[in-house]
């Protein structure tokens, strides 16, 4: 048995520790929101947080996760209020949709380690993760905007919580 | 540059599980509706296989429809379902369609549902390939929302006693025009069921100032779900009590299993079974493979089987193919005179009498599609029936393969269709269907089969290996007075005969044959090129090849008469016409359309090239280093021209910009037409600047993105289009943004460096 914590779940898998985080995920777990797409962390599909770090789930075996936080894109917003999902809603980013999870998970985990990224920290977070359909202007757009509103809606809070915060 | 439209934003969208619709408006009723939508329990075929991580379109419901046609029904509550028939791969057909049928029927936007066709007939063509979703099914489907509109106006005006054209619907209610009464469509529908329908030459249609979504930019149907990650694709669905299987197979076309270890593989783990996959005839059709599959509990379980299955594979035929030898064998074979498919006048003596002549040669490697999402189908058989799930653009196909294939008869075959992870043509192949279903059967279980992206990149149904030569003469006054241009490669038609060793009429259609150049001495001529691998069309498909020659030679043309490119262009499409290329010997297909209502007009392929000119500033002066090309293509009945603009540097290829200007007629969705054009760039980038699959020893070299390399963020340039307002009939959008990308990428690095880039791809020579 394995245990690790699954969006703020603690759970137990019974598998191969060899077996990667996203076998696991997909067809123990049922969490199919992560996706396969190579294999070989070549192309982003499977991107997950693994204590709030950007991993590719395909080659991460459950053996290193163990005792690890795993947030995945269900451990997302169920109702989409995500500053990044929100971004992508309002640039209607993607098109089939498949590497999305990935994008949009690396794309969290970049805003939560640098809050207002430019053009190059952008390309550097997201050039893991592949998209065949060519939303990468959009994604990046997104990228950029969800960074605005974010700012913004911290400095409110901040001066809203500010006796807390002291 | 996507502002959403407010109401689509919480929009419930429902995948639901369905069939649907014809090419003419059918009244159909309610039992087989529930039928063909697979909405009522005997849709389903096997009852108690309900999918447990699927949501509510694959399950069988107490739903109350009242279908009006094969693709609207009105449910009590007031949700409106929308049958969409065609396969959504990320072009956004899966809103086009219900925005289409939602205006006509005057539904509001939130109370529409979309549901997905199943396999079905009764539709019409389902496969989704070759751009043609909308240009082929608009009329039909503003019929569909017509006609469901006049019977829930009927119904309302029957209820009051007032005539019909006392009445009229709006936002999913019908108003009596004198009392402002309202009745809601929910409560109508079960009336609204029991009108006659309407004759489709009775109905009445919106006029364009009246569209409320058609033209409009609307938020995809499947966004909230793909942000949240309750999307459900191919790879994603799973049964009760399903196996998961993955297949080791043939490396060369042809060879056959002559022996593996079955002991090694099922004493891994979790694998339970181990089974030859039947022989694989000739041709090779859209059958399996040969090899050997490994079932097992899990996907990693099968994976590791599979490592320990040491097959040994027998000789084929195509063991000595040689991607490298095999081009070379071509360029020299095409600066040979072929056979002509088309001429005027007399190319050659113009030629010979010319007073400037220029000739090359270009060539293109063998490509694969890599979609995002690797095929993948699951299948359950049982009492002589299957049901499949699977990520196909082509419903029909796998249900015919599939019975086929278990031998038996069609209708019990039920196909459902999930959303794609990428297609491009790759799930228009339905063998992975046959593989689960093989399977299903022999183990008497569902089984997910998943191709991993080994599978995808090494036995795929490859675009074709390419050689084109050109030749023109030019006059004293850089006329084009000769034109003489050949192609080469091996066909899709192979696939289907396993004979056929020259490029078919299909595929000289497409932006070979119908050259739309003005010049009085031509001949376009082809050559022979046997198949050594399967070959498929990927999207564009043979434009790809024909556009990035054609485009190049232009700018080549331009050069030599030391003229901007844009001069050439117009001096070589000439005045404005209709070019019919029949005229001259050609059996040009057209992409299944008549000329009549989708002409070769060459004021509109100018007009998109001076659009993009105009709006990207491509004519205008650049920084040293960088420079602008520019190349224009019609396909697909549509339009564009693509303006790229790049800087060479230490030998290294920026590409800074690219510009489009499309014109496809009627347009839907804006936003959608935006989002087409921006991936046909990056799709055409990417395979200009590094798309290559080799084949050595009749294999395929390359394995993974670690070395068929796609296009990433940092490549990805700054991306604009531009979108010619047209009243046209709609032309295709999926794929005519692509076949200008290469040439536009090679002229303005030709421009930059000056190095002509003739074989692609782009990395052979610079940095990307």
């Amino acid at each position: 048995m394995i245990s690790f914590t699954l969006n703020e779940k603690v759970i137990e898998v019974d598998a191969d520790p060899s077996m990667p985080l996203l076998w696991a995920l997909r067809d123990l777990l049922d969490m199919t929101g992560t996706k396969y797409g190579c294999g070989i962390a070549q192309c982003g599909a499977c991107t997950v947080h693994m204590d709030g770090n950007a991993v590719r789930s395909c080659v991460m075996p459950l053996s290193a996760v163990a005792g690890k936080k795993i947030k995945t894109i269900e451990g997302l917003p169920s109702d989409a209020s995500h500053v990044i999902q929100q971004a992508w809603l309002e640039h209607n980013v993607p098109q089939c949709g498949y590497c999305q999870s990935g994008q949009i998970m690396s794309a969290v985990a970049l805003l939560e380690s640098n809050p207002n990224p430019d053009d190059a920290a952008i390309d550097t977070a997201m050039q893991g993760n592949i998209c065949r359909c060519g939303t990468y202007p959009r994604i990046k757009a997104a990228i950029k905007d969800a960074a605005k509103k974010q700012t913004a809606s911290y400095n409110y809070n901040l001066g809203k919580n500010v006796g807390e915060q002291a | 540059m996507n502002k959403s439209n407010d109401s689509m934003m919480h929009n419930p969208i429902d995948q639901a599980s369905s069939n649907t619709q014809t090419k003419h408006a059918k009244p159909v009723s309610r039992r087989d509706f529930l039928k063909l939508t697979g909405l009522s329990a005997s849709g389903l075929v096997l009852g108690s296989m309900l999918p447990i991580s699927l949501p509510a379109w694959a399950h069988t419901g107490d739903h109350s429809n009242n279908a009006l046609n094969l693709f609207v029904s009105v449910e009590h509550n007031g949700q409106i379902n929308i049958v969409c028939h065609r396969s959504e791969m990320g072009q956004g057909i899966r809103t086009g369609i219900p925005q289409i049928v939602a205006d006509e029927l005057c539904a509001a936007w939130e109370d529409v549902n979309v549901v997905q066709g199943l396999a079905n007939e009764e539709y019409g063509s389902q496969n989704t390939d070759g751009s043609r979703s909308i240009r082929r099914f608009y009329t039909t489907m503003r019929e569909m929302g017509a006609m469901a509109r006049t019977m829930l106006e009927q119904a309302a005006a029957d209820k009051w006693g007032v005539p019909l054209a006392a009445v009229y619907a709006k936002d999913s209610f019908v108003i009596n025009k004198e009392s402002g009464k309202k009745i809601s469509f929910g409560s109508l529908a079960d009336a609204a069921a029991k009108v006659q329908p309407p004759a489709t030459d009775s109905l009445t249609f919106k006029s364009k100032k009246d569209f409320k979504y058609i033209g409009k930019s609307m938020q995809i149907v499947d966004l909230p779900n793909i942000v949240t990650g309750n999307t459900v694709f191919g790879q994603d669905v799973k049964l009760e009590g399903m196996l998961y299987a993955s297949i080791e197979r043939n490396p060369v076309v042809g060879s056959k299993v002559e022996g593996f270890d079955k002991k090694a593989a099922m004493s891994t783990t979790g694998v339970v079974d181990v089974y030859q996959m039947p022989e694989q005839p000739v041709p090779v059709l859209f059958n399996p493979m040969n090899g050997v599959a490994v079932i097992a509990n899990n996907t990693w379980a099968a994976l590791q089987g599979r490592k320990a299955l040491a097959v040994k594979w027998g000789k084929s035929e195509h063991d000595s193919h040689d991607s490298a030898a095999y081009l070379g064998e071509l360029n020299e074979r095409i600066v040979t005179k072929g056979k002509a498919i088309r001429s005027a006048g007399d190319a050659y003596k113009a030629l010979e009498s010319a007073s400037k002549t220029v000739a090359a040669t270009y060539t293109m490697p063998y490509l694969v599609h890599a979609p995002m999402e690797p095929p993948a189908a699951t299948a359950v058989v049982k009492d002589g029936k299957c049901e499949v799930w699977a990520c196909t653009q082509t419903p029909q196909s796998t249900q015919q393969n599939v019975a086929g294939a278990l031998g038996i008869e069609k209708d019990n075959v039920t196909v459902h269709v999930t959303l794609l992870g990428g297609g491009f043509g790759r799930k228009s192949k339905p063998d992975f269907s046959v593989e689960a279903a093989l399977l299903a059967k022999h183990t008497g279980k569902p089984v997910k089969v998943v191709w991993s992206r080994e599978d995808d990149i090494r036995q795929g149904y490859y675009h074709a290996i390419s050689s084109q030569h050109f030749a023109a003469g030019m006059n004293d006054n850089n006329a084009v007075d000769a034109w003489i241009q050949r192609t080469a490669f091996p066909s899709i038609s192979w696939t289907f005969t396993g004979t056929t060793d020259e490029p078919s009429d299909g595929e000289l259609s497409l932006g070979f044959g119908d050259v739309p150049f003005a010049v009085n001495n031509m001949s376009c001529e082809t050559h022979k090129a046997p198949a050594h691998i399967r070959i498929g069309w990927v999207r564009s498909v043979s434009n790809i090849q024909h556009a990035f020659a054609q485009g190049s030679f232009v700018d080549e043309l331009a050069d030599a008469a030391n003229m901007p490119p844009q001069k050439m262009w117009h001096q070589l499409i000439g005045e404005d016409r209709k070019v019919d290329p029949t005229k001259e010997g050609f059996k040009y297909g057209n992409y299944g359309e008549p000329l009549d209502n989708f002409p070769i007009d060459t004021k509109r392929l100018k007009h998109v090239l001076d659009d993009v000119v105009a709006k990207s500033g491509a004519d205008k002066p650049t920084a040293k280093g960088e420079a602008w090309g520019i190349s224009a293509h019609r396909s697909f009945v549509s339009y564009v021209a693509v303006a790229t603009k790049v800087r060479v540097t230490d030998g290294k290829v920026s590409v800074l910009e690219m510009h489009s200007s499309i014109d496809a007629g009627t347009v839907v969705n804006p936003d959608r037409v935006r989002s087409q054009q921006e991936g046909s760039m990056i799709f055409g980038l990417s395979l200009a600047l590094m798309g290559e699959i080799t084949v050595k020893d009749g294999a395929v070299v390359q394995s993974n993105y670690s070395d068929y390399q796609v296009l990433r963020m940092p490549q990805s340039p700054k991306i604009e289009t531009y979108i010619v307002a047209s009243d046209d009939l709609p032309g295709g959008v999926g794929e005519p943004g692509t076949p200008p990308v290469a040439a536009s990428l090679a002229n303005a690095i030709f421009r930059a460096s000056g190095k002509r880039i003739r074989d692609l791809p782009v990395n052979k020579h610079f940095k990307v």
